[in-house]
């Protein structure tokens, strides 16, 4: 089957839509995320999203509605634990991701039990994006272009000096918030795709492949953003073709890009 | 408040949810000084910096800036995090930063301001380092370009929390060199706090001492002579 025809299915269109804008949303958060050193919010986010959605199924709510608020409250947290000199952050971190995993398999084994959904949850699906969702991935990507574009030069000051930026008036918080926030929505979007276990690379992999290659915060930005869906278009039609799931291969097709970039940086060097 | 003040503190008391790390500090800062704030670790030095620069409300007493100094046009140099030394920007990404309080909502930065930067660049010895990556920049270096970013946040005051840290002993001498021209030449404030005594005293005009026996606050020569100074005379000579 060609790859033309691969598009003739509405579902794959539906994938292709929503994670190619999903993959470009995460990946320009996750330059900031990667460079303040905060990559392990965007892992902590995903496991909540398990667990906030097989407690969703179990109680009968619409699986959106329900994760959405709770990852948006767990982002917060996890970002005031990262910000205090009183937690061991990553620890903390550690903690919430395999509690919410624990209560997420707990809830479902007392429900459903564990079914091909979990598997899905787990370990994302190509048939899960339903048309409101990608209305919702198209709105999502929209604000995410948006309030990047309107506060890039803010976003690069706050994640380069904190101090500097706070002492220059600006309210350095409010763009964590907003960082953070807008994490949690990619990650509940993206994640019935990619899965839970997968999600969190969306967000890394682009940006450290991209600082390999590129010397300036907006080579890196935009590069990021490329190679993101790229390699979700790149995943996308390897696991049409040969049948592997979405989410991992997807992974594998952004781990070949940071292996590239990897070897292009040293060979540079020589 | 005087003509030439810009920043005046009376007794005033800074500290963290109501625990008060410094207490009844009266201290003038005028345009043109160059005062070195010294004092053993956990003495309230960099809780002093975050309240001259309004990041720390007072206890009791009060703080008072002239009215150019609000809305944050201070130029501040913090301590280097670790994140920062990696970070994948160009020095004219980094510098160009500093004028983010007197920008817009507009994308760019304007011509003026680009051209300003570069100036502030030049000013400092650096400009030949403009398109190269801050991460690729050696510890002096980069010491540099924030300093050069700090200049474009603010004309009059510099704020200046350890800056030699981590530099080898021939760029630190070098970064002195640096803030005496711009006090002498330019007539930029500065407030730094240092570990590094020998040229703090050299240079600075006035010497303020933060330790738990006391505050002492007056010229090196008296510092020196003073019993919080006395046990450095020797290393100053």
């Amino acid at each position: 089957m060609s790859l033309w025809e691969m598009f003739s299915f509405p579902f794959i269109q539906r994938a292709l839509v929503a994670g190619a804008l999903v993959s470009l949303c995460a990946a320009l958060l996750g330059v900031p995320l990667v460079l303040k050193r905060y990559s392990m919010i965007g892992d902590g986010l995903s496991h909540v999203s398990f667990g906030a959605l097989a407690v969703a199924v179990a109680l009968g709510f619409t699986p959106l509605y329900f994760s959405i608020p709770v990852v948006v409250a767990a982002a917060f947290l996890l970002l005031r634990v990262a910000d205090s000199p009183r937690w061991n952050s990553d620890a903390a971190i550690a903690v919430v991701s395999a509690s919410s995993l624990a209560l997420g398999v707990l809830v479902i084994s007392k429900t459903s039990g564990m079914t091909t959904d979990v598997d899905n949850y787990m370990f994302g699906s190509v048939l899960a994006m339903s048309r409101a969702d990608v209305a919702l991935s198209v709105v999502l990507c929209a604000a995410v272009l948006a309030l990047f574009s309107l506060f890039y030069h803010r976003i690069f000051a706050v994640t380069f000096d904190e101090s500097f930026s706070r002492a220059t008036g600006l309210r350095a918080e409010r763009y964590n918030a907003l960082l953070a926030l807008l994490t949690a929505l990619t990650i509940v979007l993206g994640m019935r795709m990619m899965g839970a276990m997968l999600i969190s690379s969306l967000v890394i992999f682009p940006a450290l492949a991209a600082m390999r290659l590129f010397r300036s915060f907006r080579g890196v930005t935009l590069c990021a953003a490329v190679t993101s869906v790229a390699c979700f278009c790149a995943g996308l039609a390897v696991s049409f073709a040969w049948s592997t799931p979405v989410g991992a291969t997807v992974v594998a097709a952004n781990l070949a890009m940071f292996l590239l970039a990897c070897a292009i940086a040293a060979m540079r060097r020589k | 408040m005087e003509r030439t003040d810009l920043i005046v503190c009376r007794d005033l008391s800074l500290g963290y949810e109501g625990q008060s790390v410094l207490s009844h500090l009266n201290l003038h800062i005028r345009a043109g000084d160059y005062l070195c704030i010294v004092g053993d670790n956990g003495s309230g030095k960099s809780t002093l910096l975050r309240g001259l620069l309004g990041l720390l409300p007072p206890l009791s007493g009060t703080i008072q800036r002239a009215a150019e100094l609000e809305r944050g046009a201070v130029g501040y140099l913090p301590q280097q995090t670790r994140a920062q030394r990696d970070f994948p920007a160009t020095v004219e990404e980094v510098v160009l930063s500093g004028f983010l309080n007197r920008k817009g909502l507009g994308f760019f930065y304007s011509a003026a301001q680009r051209s300003q930067a570069l100036m502030n660049l030049g000013k400092l010895g650096a400009l030949e380092l403009k398109n190269q990556s801050y991460r690729d920049l050696s510890g002096g270096q980069q010491q540099r370009v924030l300093l050069a970013r700090a200049l474009c946040a603010a004309s009059r005051l510099l704020i200046l929390d350890e800056p030699v840290t981590g530099l080898d002993p021939a760029a630190a001498q070098d970064l002195y060199k640096t803030l005496a021209y711009l006090n002498k030449k330019e007539g930029m404030a500065l407030v730094m706090v240092t570990h590094d005594l020998r040229p703090a005293l050299r240079e600075a005009g006035a010497v303020l001492h933060i330790g738990h026996g006391g505050t002492f606050l007056g010229s090196p020569a008296e510092y020196l002579a003073s019993p919080y100074g006395r046990r450095f005379k020797e290393a100053a000579e």
